[in-house]
């Protein structure tokens, strides 16, 4: 609900969320954490000051961002499976390579714990605060956004216990309680949506942002830059986020865009350039970006990453580009195994423990897998439910009815 | 299956029409090479034709334009950035000045985005311009209809939102000939058209077609099958769905007229309306939604037309009254079943 913190206590509280956010600063060391240095160079358009090129990151904070890949990389991997044993329902756009965007992004949305309200930035536990849309690419996300594999599996496979009760399938997932406005089937059309999102959070003052994910082909949808100039005419705290991952189906970037400097594309929107592939540099740069938003207003953010996957299932992805572009990348960048890497420098972890930590997963995403294949499908009724709030029987969806009488196929109802 | 009856009745309609045009050499073709084969003949006979679209340079999600880059060269085939909008405005631009700008929207739930230049650029370029300009060298190709697990974004079918406009042409084929014989008409014809491909079609249907230029009229619809007792209206991949319950109606010694309407709008009244003069009852099926379809329009330009010869009231098989389904596609779609239901209704009214 669009409702404006205007009692004074609200007003106050509204206050105390935002006096949470004081401007960007450099991050500061604490116990238990180890500093890391990036290795890749942001690109700055129009910005001052650019986020920290290292971090501090706990061996708890580390270890739970790499659960997270790896479980979203087994995912990806079981859908595949899934895909060509002709169990998913419809189109499936899978995520893989793509793992440390959304799971460093998440890392630094602000979180409200359910029971006492208070704001933290944990990744695991609460709901998110600031608000996140994205295109049809958005199993992770779903994921990142608190909800469990066996839901996003179930949704690919049409269950009823998928997280859109089957109705929407691998292009449409969506999570209310954590802010996540889900999977956009239309190229582009989030962006806009992302513009409003923003505007609510501002008007209701309570201290969130928004997050609008396109890709580097959507970034050529006019509508995108519709939406940011609304943003930036009225300062409103959004991060346009460009998830780069250099194709657009089978068309390069240079192919289709005559700037495929996505970071500079907002001309009088600021622009930074991120390295998509490194989950801690990703945390730090939305940190930066999140500040950036609340504080100044639009932010536009490419991430600089790569999809393993065709574009789509139906896609081998290996017609416009050749193996060994996909095989350097993955030898190179792959983001989960830089996670692993980082566990392991830093001695957070030995390969011992992290393969504990990986069978576990497996077996969660295999259970996943086989709880989804057992769930039902949607029932009947469900053709015709969630089209107009409350509908009743006399509300009749035409054609709907499956008796066989007169009036069936709308001849008189 | 077609059922033998309708099977016949198709052999003699591709007879009569091989014989009126000169009896034209003809190869087996895919209905995707049929359309990649029109618009060969176009680019090869019109030097203002260009072909453009997402991804067109490739050869298309559904193949449609393969090799024609390597044939045409790229100044003629153009890969577009993902823009709908743009790339439909930009042909709009190009058919101004008199060029043949022959657009790809990659599916037809994509063409939203489009609607404006389509609807409020295109459609009235002649009109508002007192005859002094037109787009008539405007095609709009784009994948329609059902596929068994497209959902909601890959599966509609548009035809109305368009047929509400004056000034643009809608065009479905049935299969691999008519496509390619109206999508040339498409091209060739002096007013902006949209060709809706029936995307389940374009490796199901395996034709022999004719070769070199071809065209089929538009406005025209085709009688199929010859019937007294019931006329039977739909076009696109809803023909085949159509035979099926017709020939299914038939083994019970129904006589069913079953007639493809190919050209949505402007829609040749004429041939509905002396059918159903004759049959004294109509069933109109579309996979788009029920409310405000095509059909309505049928439905109630035929009653005043032929009220005096109807036997029953007429009827719709249609898609229910609800976005296109993921899950449950089998109950939103207006099967054999359900057509087959109505024509009991009706010729037992
Ligand atoms: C309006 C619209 N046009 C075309 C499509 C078909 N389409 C789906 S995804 C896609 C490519 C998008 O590329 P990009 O934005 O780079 O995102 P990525 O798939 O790489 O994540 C296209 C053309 C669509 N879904 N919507
Ligand atoms: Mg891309």
């Amino acid at each position: 609900m669009l409702r404006r913190a205007a009692a004074p206590r609200a007003a106050a509280a509204a206050r105390r969320a935002l006096s949470t956010y004081p401007p960007y600063a450099e991050p500061a060391a604490f116990d238990g954490a180890k500093r890391v240095e990036f290795d890749v160079p942001y690109e700055l358009h129009q910005l001052s000051s650019a986020p920290a090129s290292f971090t501090y990151v706990s061996k708890a904070e580390l270890l739970d961002y790499y659960t997270q890949m790896y479980k979203m990389r087994r995912m990806e991997i079981a859908s595949d499976t899934l895909y060509k044993g002709k169990f998913v329902k419809g189109f499936c756009h899978l995520y893989d390579g793509q793992e440390a965007i959304c799971v460093g992004m998440e890392a630094a949305c602000t979180k409200k714990d359910p029971s006492s309200g208070k704001l933290t930035n944990a990744l695991t536990g609460g709901e998110s605060l600031d608000s996140l849309v994205t295109s049809y690419r958005d199993h992770c996300h779903q994921v990142a956004r608190g909800d469990t594999v066996e839901a996003v599996l179930s949704e690919l496979l049409g269950k009823y216990k998928g997280c859109a009760k089957g109705k929407g399938g691998s292009m449409h997932m969506y999570r209310a309680n954590a802010n996540f406005f889900g999977g956009n089937g239309i190229v582009g059309a989030q962006a806009p949506i992302g513009a409003g999102l923003a505007f609510a959070h501002k008007y209701k003052e309570d201290g969130g942002v928004a997050f609008t994910l396109y890709g580097d082909g959507a970034a050529n949808q006019g509508q995108l830059y519709e939406a940011m100039n609304m943003a930036a005419l009225w300062k409103l705290p959004v991060v346009f986020v460009c998830e780069n991952n250099q194709y657009g189906m089978g068309t390069s970037k240079g192919r289709s865009s005559a700037n495929s400097d996505y970071y500079t594309r907002g001309h009088y929107i600021p622009g930074i350039k991120v390295d998509g592939m490194n989950v801690l540099n990703v945390r730090e740069a939305t940190r930066f970006a999140k500040l950036h938003a609340l504080h100044n207003g639009p932010l536009v953010m490419e991430m600089d990453t790569y999809r393993y996957h065709g574009h789509s299932m139906s896609d081998p992805g290996i017609t416009y580009r050749n193996r060994d572009e996909v095989a350097s990348v993955r030898k190179a960048r792959d983001p989960v195994e830089r996670a692993k890497r980082y566990l392991l420098e830093l001695e957070f972890a030995t390969a011992a423990e992290l393969k504990e930590v990986e069978v576990a997963v497996r077996s969660e995403v295999d259970a996943a897998v086989e709880a989804a294949k057992a769930n039902e499908l949607p029932p009947a009724h469900e053709l015709y439910e969630d089209i107009y709030v409350g509908q009743t029987k006399e509300f009749f969806m035409r054609g709907c009815d499956m008796s066989a009488s007169r009036g069936v196929y709308g001849t008189t109802k | 299956m077609l059922r033998p009856q309708a099977r016949r009745a198709i052999g003699r309609v591709s007879l009569s029409r091989r014989l009126s045009s000169q009896v034209p050499a003809t190869a087996k073709m895919t209905m995707f090479a049929a359309i990649n084969d029109a618009m060969r003949v176009a680019l090869a006979t019109d030097p203002r034709a260009v072909v453009f679209g997402e991804d067109v340079a490739f050869g298309g999600v559904f193949r449609c334009t393969m090799g024609l880059l390597e044939e045409f060269g790229k100044e003629r085939v153009l890969n577009m950035p993902i823009n709908e909008q743009g790339l439909v405005g930009f042909g709009i631009g190009m058919a101004a000045v008199g060029g043949t700008a022959i657009a790809e929207v990659q599916f037809a739930d994509y063409i939203f985005p489009a609607m404006d230049q389509i609807c409020n650029e295109a459609a009235k370029f002649r009109y508002r311009s007192g005859g002094e300009f037109d787009v008539g060298g405007l095609t709009i190709r784009a994948p329609a209809n059902a596929v068994g697990h497209g959902g909601h974004y890959h599966s509609q079918s548009p035809e109305a939102y368009f047929a509400h406009t004056p000034g643009l042409k809608v065009v479905y084929p049935r299969d691999a000939i008519t496509a390619k014989g109206l999508l040339l008409a498409c091209i060739r014809d002096r007013n902006p058209c949209i060709f809706f491909e029936p995307k389940v079609l374009y490796r199901s249907s395996v034709q022999e077609v004719p070769t070199g230029d071809f065209m089929l009229p538009l406005g025209k619809a085709e009688v199929l099958t010859e019937g007294s007792d019931i006329t039977l209206v739909a076009w696109g991949a809803q023909v085949h769905v159509m035979l099926k319950a017709a020939a299914r109606a038939a083994e019970e010694g129904i006589s069913v007229e079953c007639i493809d309407l190919a050209t949505i709008l402007p829609w040749d009244m004429h041939t509905i309306r002396d059918s159903v003069r004759k049959t004294g009852r109509l069933v109109v099926t579309h996979e788009a939604p029920l409310t405000a379809g095509f059909g309505a329009e049928i439905c109630a330009t035929i009653q005043t037309h032929c009220f005096d010869s109807l036997e029953a009231p007429i009827a719709r098989v249609c898609g229910a009254d609800t976005p296109f389904p993921l899950a449950l596609e089998k109950l939103y779609l207006p099967d054999e079943l359900k057509v087959y239901d109505a024509i009991k209704q009706a010729v037992s009214y």
